[in-house]
């Protein structure tokens, strides 16, 4: 199949959820077209808000339609909807627990736009909210299955989705589960935890050390928040060493996430692949993957990296 | 026959209660909450379809705080309307307590939502009044707010949008009682002309006397009549209303009184 943006698995989700469920409502601030929402607004008019260019507003109000028993979905740009409506979702949303569902696109390869709507720090502000979850799909199927169950999870999620064009790499029935990171490939040397569009820059970086003799364990992060330690400690348990990946701020990020957990689990050699504490700019998104160091060729070094670390503190012990 | 001078009574007894409970936690905001208290007593009292024996019935209206820091009048009202044990007013502020500083969602009967961060309470209470509208039902939804808080540029995105989704069962609630922390409204921001702004963003304005009961059951008999548009009640109000040195003192926003201070106070709210 043809790679597609993961922005189109949002909306695919809205349509099969508003036809079953007459709760499900949803939200957005002027970029319905872009965030895709729009092809629910044509399908149950009577079910969509267009709160215009008021993220804050758009927020609070998704709340107080969850107050009153539907399940609000509302989206925007990332950036926006987590960070001009950051302190909503924390003391509206997160601390009543309401089941209201934001979402957007984010990540350097939003493209052209620039670091003004490139969202680096979504996760960061999400993940550290109480009882918030956090979905980050890795591709249009996925984000199918993430959107379906963010509508049933027990108080607030994020999901976390992409403009560009991606590969698909899962299957239509792939199983997804919530709070559960799936394994793509068995490997033995080292773990790479990814997320989002870094997932396949994974495989790709997998199958090219494959050819070195190298053998990748592949983890997709589909839910950073709750985090999935058991299915990350059982490989790293495995592997001795991890690499993370992610198209986001390092600090903060899974970069941050993965390395307190294991810090307090399983210390082990760890390298990073990410955003390193800058804006981005305007590009094309694979052009700007590639520039910013988001991409296989970076995770086959950081492996290297994690793989030689190891062996190094191996020696000292 | 509404019973005025009953209303006075309750009033009364609301604001002993707002004296005791900031002195007793030492801490607290006695000012907002005595300017608000005759509008929540006519609300709770009179107007709002609200069942103590069955706090989440179906059909309530539902009442919805921005200026959530009055939580000595929140409390003292749901209690004194029957809504859970008046002793309880005692542990507010404390360790453990249901009654936070600030209210946490369903955390006694009637607290309908979490609140305390300004400038939000109105686009919950307009969310909560689009879902009454898709399910076309007989309730009406109720936003307390302070006229500080509509320095907030939320505020004015939510007012846009209830006038635009035709949102004509919700009714603001406006304490404007011209004080907040740093001095009146007028040094530190100024709100006015706050009735035409109002107009201006399509909402259908009703002014009166905070304080007089008369005056606050006509604007809310007046508002549940109003088909098409949003309603906002202008309440022109006192800070600190009842306790003589509190009143229009913006230094007991949020002050407790001392023993002395409310022994003083109680004196002057006696019955």
């Amino acid at each position: 199949m043809e790679p597609k943006a993961t922005r189109f698995g949002y909306s695919e989700a809205l349509l099969m959820l508003g036809e079953k469920d007459d709760r499900i409502v949803a939200l957005d601030a002027d970029l319905a077209k872009s965030t895709s929402s729009a092809r629910f607004r044509d399908k149950f008019p009577d079910r969509f808000f267009n709160m215009g260019i008021a993220e804050q507003n758009m927020v609070d109000v998704a709340a107080g339609l969850a107050l009153s028993g539907k399940i609000p979905f509302a989206s925007s740009y990332g950036v926006f909807v987590t960070g001009r409506a950051w302190e909503q979702m924390r003391t509206m949303v997160c601390y009543s627990k309401l089941p209201v569902r934001i979402a957007g696109h984010a990540g350097v390869s939003v493209g052209a736009d620039g670091a003004t709507h490139q969202a680096l720090e979504d996760i960061a502000i999400m993940n550290v909210l109480p009882n918030m979850h956090v979905f980050s799909p890795c591709d249009y199927y996925e984000t199918i299955k993430a959107t379906m169950a963010a509508a049933y999870v027990d108080g607030p999620a994020y999901i976390r989705f992409g403009r560009a064009p991606i590969p698909i790499i899962t299957e239509v029935d792939s199983p997804f589960e919530v709070g559960k990171a799936t394994i793509m490939k068995k490997g033995s040397d080292v773990t790479v935890v990814a997320t989002g569009t870094m997932v396949n820059e994974a495989l790709i970086a997998s199958a090219d050390l494959a050819n070195f003799g190298v053998s990748v364990e592949v983890v997709n992060l589909s839910t950073i928040k709750p985090l999935d330690g058991e299915t990350i400690l059982n490989s790293v348990a495995k592997t001795g060493c991890a690499v993370t990946a992610e198209e986001h701020q390092i600090t903060g990020g899974i970069g941050s996430i993965i390395a307190s957990f294991l810090s307090l689990n399983l210390p082990v050699p760890l390298e990073m692949v990410g955003m390193g504490d800058r804006f981005g700019e305007s590009g094309e998104p694979f052009e700007l993957l590639k520039h910013f160091h988001c991409n296989s060729c970076e995770i086959v070094q950081a492996c290297l990296r994690a793989i030689s670390r190891r062996q190094t503190s191996r020696v000292v012990l | 026959m509404r019973d005025i001078a009953q209303l006075e009574k309750v009033g009364r007894q609301i604001r002993r209660d707002i004296i005791q409970m900031t002195t007793l936690a030492g801490s607290g905001h006695p000012g907002g909450s005595l300017s608000a208290t005759d509008l929540m007593a006519a609300l709770y009292f009179e107007i709002a379809n609200v069942d103590p024996s069955d706090p989440m019935k179906e059909d309530r209206d539902r009442v919805i705080y921005s200026k959530a820091h009055v939580t000595p009048l929140i409390y003292s009202v749901l209690a004194r309307r029957g809504f859970f044990d008046p002793e309880l007013l005692k542990t507010f502020r404390k360790l453990g307590s249901p009654l936070q500083g600030h209210p946490h969602i369903h955390c006694v009967p009637g607290i309908e939502m979490s609140g305390g961060s300004l400038g939000q309470g109105i686009s919950i209470a307009l969310g909560t009044a689009i879902a009454g509208k898709m399910d076309r039902a007989p309730w009406r939804v109720y936003c307390l707010m302070g006229d500080g808080e509509l320095q907030e540029g939320q505020v004015w995105e939510a007012f846009m949008a209830a006038a635009h989704y035709k949102a004509d069962n919700l009714t603001a609630i406006i304490d404007k009682n011209g004080l907040e922390i740093d001095g009146t409204t007028k040094d530190v921001m100024d709100i006015d002309p706050l009735e035409k702004k109002l107009e201006a963003f399509g909402w259908h304005v009703i002014e009166c006397d905070g304080h007089d009961y008369g005056q606050i059951l006509y604007a809310f008999d007046q508002a549940k009549q109003t088909k098409g548009k949003p309603q906002a009640i202008i309440a022109h109000t006192v800070k600190g209303k009842g306790v003589s040195f509190m009143e229009n003192n913006a230094e007991w926003h949020g002050k407790a009184p001392n023993q002395v201070e409310a022994e003083k106070a109680l004196l002057e709210l006696a019955d």
